[in-house]
């Protein structure tokens, strides 16, 4: 594989894409989010469940790309046990990354750091962005208890 | 007359290129097909030369732009079959065409309980519009399933058929799965029904010779750059008696025969559907891209594309994982495949890396995606400068695919 391939497809990646993990229904959800992206097709549901402030459990369904569908996964292992506000600072931190922005890593563990450094490989593939983003606006929708959350509309 | 793919390719400045460090092989042709050195050189030169409004002025330069533009309505006629030039209407796509004719003969011909048939394999261009006046007038829409392999049956047509069937409304060639639909024999459905044929030729103009009056079709349209033309210029086609009571679709100048603030009185068509300041530089392209594709004869691209089919198909069957989607026995210019490895936006991004431009996605044809239970496929599409060289670049990046997702 070509270097700048394997920079987008790094084997956390397709780990990930691969074997999803936190790939299921979550019963007693507080918090639902529904995340589309209409130029592909890839869509997910996401299930948040919210206790005192904290995401005690989250999980996923869905259909999409390598990408999609680790940035999905890896974001519910990340996510697990903090609070929604260090969620909201990952949330920014993973958008900037993606995008080629200025990013602060204060107060966001290294291994989250590193996942999203795995993800931030499409920075290069503008086309794709969307792609890694999509698990991730559908978390502050979820948040927000918005239904839906499309790739087109933020 | 032998096809030499390799000189056909000179013509096309685009494909000697590079792409991240590999031979450019453009296999998006059913998204968008690459333009022509005389397509180019047309429309350069007739702004360098003749540019002016048409059907306006006095001036030298508005008449050479005049005369330009209305010569390309007969070659399209010619090009098509049509009996009259009065039947080719310029419109700004394949899309508008659609629109044109759901807002203006749909709106004005059918009633609340009408009915028009689709096939679920229509594009949105063919889809929506009819939704839209669903939603003004009431009229029914009916679909014609699509097999497994991707074929629309006579059978199914005519089931699908009713006493108040005004239109069925249907592609010539899937863009997503290349079946040429049986257009003849679906149109005389619609006859023997009553109803009239609509055709959506998007993706057949560009691979056979189309005759409307053979098919029999009412209406047919197609988009330029779909032609090896410029973009933001397509045809309708309508029958002559159909057209002549239609309303106009957008009022503005160059339609009308005179205006007072009381009453205004419309242009016969072709010019009653054409409002406004046309593109007329890319009217003059296309005119280009029908005369180059002549010259190589739509009969011989029909038979060499046949051939890049057949190979594609040859080469990308054997592949483990890999599914082609769509096998209709008569098929054009498109091969959609999704690997059990890969999600259609992955390989495409593979394939990008490697030189070879695909399109993956739905392909504005989500029910059907939806009715073969798919989300994506992945399209490989094929034009009349595709070579095997092109399909052996796509099988080795399909290769790559697999070694990456294993």
């Amino acid at each position: 594989m070509s270097d700048d391939l394997r920079d987008l497809y790094q084997d956390l990646i397709l780990d990930h894409g691969k074997h999803p993990r936190n790939f299921c229904v979550l019963e007693g959800a507080t918090n639902e989010g529904l995340g589309h992206n209409p130029l592909c097709g890839d869509k997910i549901t996401l299930y948040v469940m919210i206790d005192e402030g904290v995401i005690s459990n989250i999980a996923f369904q869905g259909s999409g790309c390598a990408i999609s569908v680790a940035s999905a996964s890896m974001m519910t292992e990340m996510l697990k046990g903090k609070t929604t506000e260090e969620a909201e600072k990952i949330f920014a931190y993973m958008h900037n990354s993606c995008t080629g922005q200025p990013t602060d890593e204060t107060g966001i563990d290294e291994d989250a750091i590193d996942r999203i450094k795995a993800l931030a490989g499409v920075r290069d593939y503008p086309i794709r962005v969307k792609c890694a983003t999509l698990a991730w606006h559908t978390l502050q929708a979820a948040l927000k208890n918005e239904k839906k959350a499309s790739t087109e509309r933020s | 007359m032998t096809y030499n793919v390799e000189e056909i390719r000179k013509d096309f400045p685009v494909l000697s290129q590079e792409i991240h460090g590999h031979p450019l092989a453009y296999l998006d042709t059913g998204a968008s097909a690459q333009k022509p050195r005389a397509v180019i050189d047309a429309m350069s030169r007739f702004m360098e030369r003749d540019y002016a409004n048409i059907h306006r002025g006095v001036h030298e330069l508005s008449q050479r732009a005049t005369n330009q533009y209305e010569a390309v309505r007969p070659l399209i006629q010619k090009f098509i079959n049509a009996e009259y030039e009065e039947e080719i209407v310029f419109t700004h796509g394949a899309t508008e065409a659609a629109n044109l004719v759901a807002q203006t003969w749909g709106r004005t011909f059918l009633k609340a309980g009408d009915e028009i048939v689709l096939t679920a394999l229509e594009h949105h261009a063919n889809i929506v519009p009819w939704q839209i006046l669903r939603d003004q007038i009431g009229v029914v829409l009916r679909v014609v399933p699509v097999t497994p392999e991707g074929e629309v049956r006579l059978e199914d047509v005519k089931a699908a058929i009713t006493p108040k069937t005004k239109l069925i409304a249907f592609a010539q060639v899937s863009n997503v799965l290349g079946t040429i639909l049986p257009a003849k024999e679906i149109a005389k459905l619609a006859h023997e029904a009553g109803a009239l044929a609509l055709i959506d030729g998007a993706q057949s103009i560009s691979h056979m010779p189309v005759d409307v009056r053979d098919i029999n079709a009412d209406f047919f349209f197609f988009s330029g750059h779909k032609l090896y033309g410029p973009t933001g210029i397509g045809v309708l086609y309508g029958k002559k008696y159909l057209l002549d009571p239609m309303p106009p679709y957008q009022g503005g100048g160059d339609m009308i025969e005179s205006v007072t603030f009381a009453k205004t009185t419309f242009k016969a068509p072709p010019h009653r559907f054409e409002a406004g300041t046309p593109p007329i530089t890319e009217v003059i392209g296309l005119g280009a891209a029908i005369k180059y594709v002549l010259s190589l004869g739509m009969q011989n691209i029909a038979a060499y594309e046949d051939t890049i089919l057949a190979y594609a198909t040859e080469k990308l069957s054997p592949i483990e994982g890999l599914r082609i989607i769509g096998n209709a026995k008569k098929k054009s210019g498109i091969v959609s495949f999704i690997m059990k490895q890969a999600h259609p936006h992955d390989i495409g991004t593979v394939l990008d890396r490697h030189g070879v431009a695909i399109r993956a996605g739905h392909h504005c044809a989500q029910p059907l995606m939806e009715h073969l239970g798919l989300t994506a496929t992945a399209r490989a599409s094929f034009g009349l400068y595709t070579s095997k060289a092109d399909i052996d670049a796509l099988v080795a990046a399909v290769k790559k695919v697999r070694e990456i997702f294993g």
